[in-house]
């Protein structure tokens, strides 16, 4: 799917993407030569499929996690099912606010490590020193995760 | 006065969304997960219930036995049988380094399947929006598929047997995802219902260009009766692998390994 403003006869270029956290997603698109934007809003069951493909409109900022699809997208998964080896684990990782790890809590057994996985290294590369439920929100926004 | 555009493929600028890309390198990474796979073979049937779980297990069982080093995927995503098959122990999956390491079997046969993912007897459910839930699940098993190709540390093996689900669906998206179709053993039963149904499988098998290393009629000699498997293998031209009882013997099951790994 791509974007052309007729006007200008010019590819339009993604901007930004938001996950209003209703199953629904917002992409905004900017032609390069007049500036116009325009937002791609899908409804839950399209924004579904997209998610159901493994990719990420705007782009993959992450690497793959092993198995990230079927981890965020199983309902009936094993709390258990995972345990990390934990040679990854190193001395810089971020610190959790406590109203963060009680978001993070809430997140079911079966994901709840590749989330908070994918949170602390989004905050390593931004330099980010503590998590927060707004940085969680940034990141969740700008990786494109969708009901994580 | 209609609008003069460029369409789709006029467009030549960077696309920072890259679709494309994102699902070439979903492939690479199946490619060079199963680099040091000698090869994948597909058992499947276009029937339900006419042992293909049971046939994987067992002939992988029997291909460790001869000292092959084996994997079994079990793509029954809905109905997952394997590691009880394999008699797997129950335990979680370890993650490290971008992979998830396969489950073994007391003979040493590598497995995944969904069934050491989901809760005890519960079925494989999705999050997602419930209404019209057939337009995205189908794309969600077909992922799913990929993953279990990619993201488990497989390792070298002689042979990866794919455990199919009924139907040819399943074994469309396994040849998608893979370099080239991949070779298939054809389970059958006895009866003309089976016969009917797996020769449909068979065809579409042959349509897509995968070679067939042949057919084992399961359940012979009890209540079934029938000759699919005759029937079969002078249809296509394939061997008839072995004609197995309700109880086979572990000499049959070697005896099968030794066609099906001196095959292909």
């Amino acid at each position: 799917m791509k974007f052309l403003c007729v006007e200008c006869d010019r590819q339009m270029a993604f901007e930004e993407r938001q996950l209003p956290g209703d199953g629904t997603l917002a992409a905004a698109f900017r032609c390069p030569q007049c500036g116009r934007v325009v937002a791609m809003l899908t409804n839950p069951m399209e924004t579904q499929l997209v998610a159901s493909l493994g990719v990420k409109i705007g782009g993959a900022t992450v690497s793959p996690q092993p198995l990230e699809t079927i981890r965020a997208a199983v309902a009936t998964g094993k709390d258990d099912a995972f345990v990390e080896d934990g040679k990854r684990e190193t001395g810089d990782a971020p610190a959790w606010s406590a109203e963060a790890q009680e978001r993070l809590a809430r997140v079911p057994g079966f994901v709840r490590g590749m989330v908070k996985r994918i949170y602390a290294d989004y905050a390593r590369d931004h330099g980010v020193a503590e998590i927060t439920p707004a940085v969680m929100d940034t990141a969740r926004s700008e990786l494109g995760l969708e009901g994580m | 006065m209609p609008l003069n555009f460029r369409t789709y493929h006029d467009l030549t600028e960077p696309d920072r969304s890259g679709l494309a890309e994102q699902i070439g390198a979903q492939r690479r990474r199946v490619a060079e997960r199963l680099a040091v796979v000698a090869r994948v073979v597909a058992v499947m049937s276009g029937k339900g219930g006419v042992g293909k779980s049971f046939v994987t297990a067992h002939l992988a069982r029997a291909l460790a036995r001869m000292g092959g080093a084996v994997g079994v995927l079990d793509a029954d995503l809905n109905g997952p049988t394997v590691p009880q098959l394999l008699r797997v122990p129950v335990a979680s999956c370890t993650l490290h380094d971008g992979v998830v390491e396969p489950a073994v079997s007391p003979e040493g046969v590598r497995c995944f399947s969904m069934g050491l993912l989901i809760e005890d007897g519960r079925p494989l459910a999705f999050r997602g929006p419930a209404a019209e839930s057939f337009v995205w699940r189908g794309a969600l098993e077909a992922t799913a598929l990929r993953e279990l190709l990619a993201d488990v540390a497989w390792g070298p093996l002689d042979v990866l047997l794919v455990d199919l689900p009924p139907g040819m669906q399943r074994f469309t998206e396994l040849a998608e995802l893979l370099p080239e179709p991949p070779p298939v053993v054809a389970i059958t039963i006895p009866t003309p219902e089976s016969e009917d149904a797996v020769r449909r499988a068979l065809h579409a098998a042959r349509d897509r260009g995968a070679p067939c290393l042949g057919v084992i009629e399961n359940m012979a000699g009890g209540p079934f009766v029938g000759d699919a498997g005759d029937t079969l293998a002078r249809e296509f031209a394939i061997p008839l692998l072995a004609r197995l009882p309700f109880h086979p013997s572990a000499h049959e099951w070697d005896r099968i390994a030794h066609r099906v790994g001196g095959s292909a």
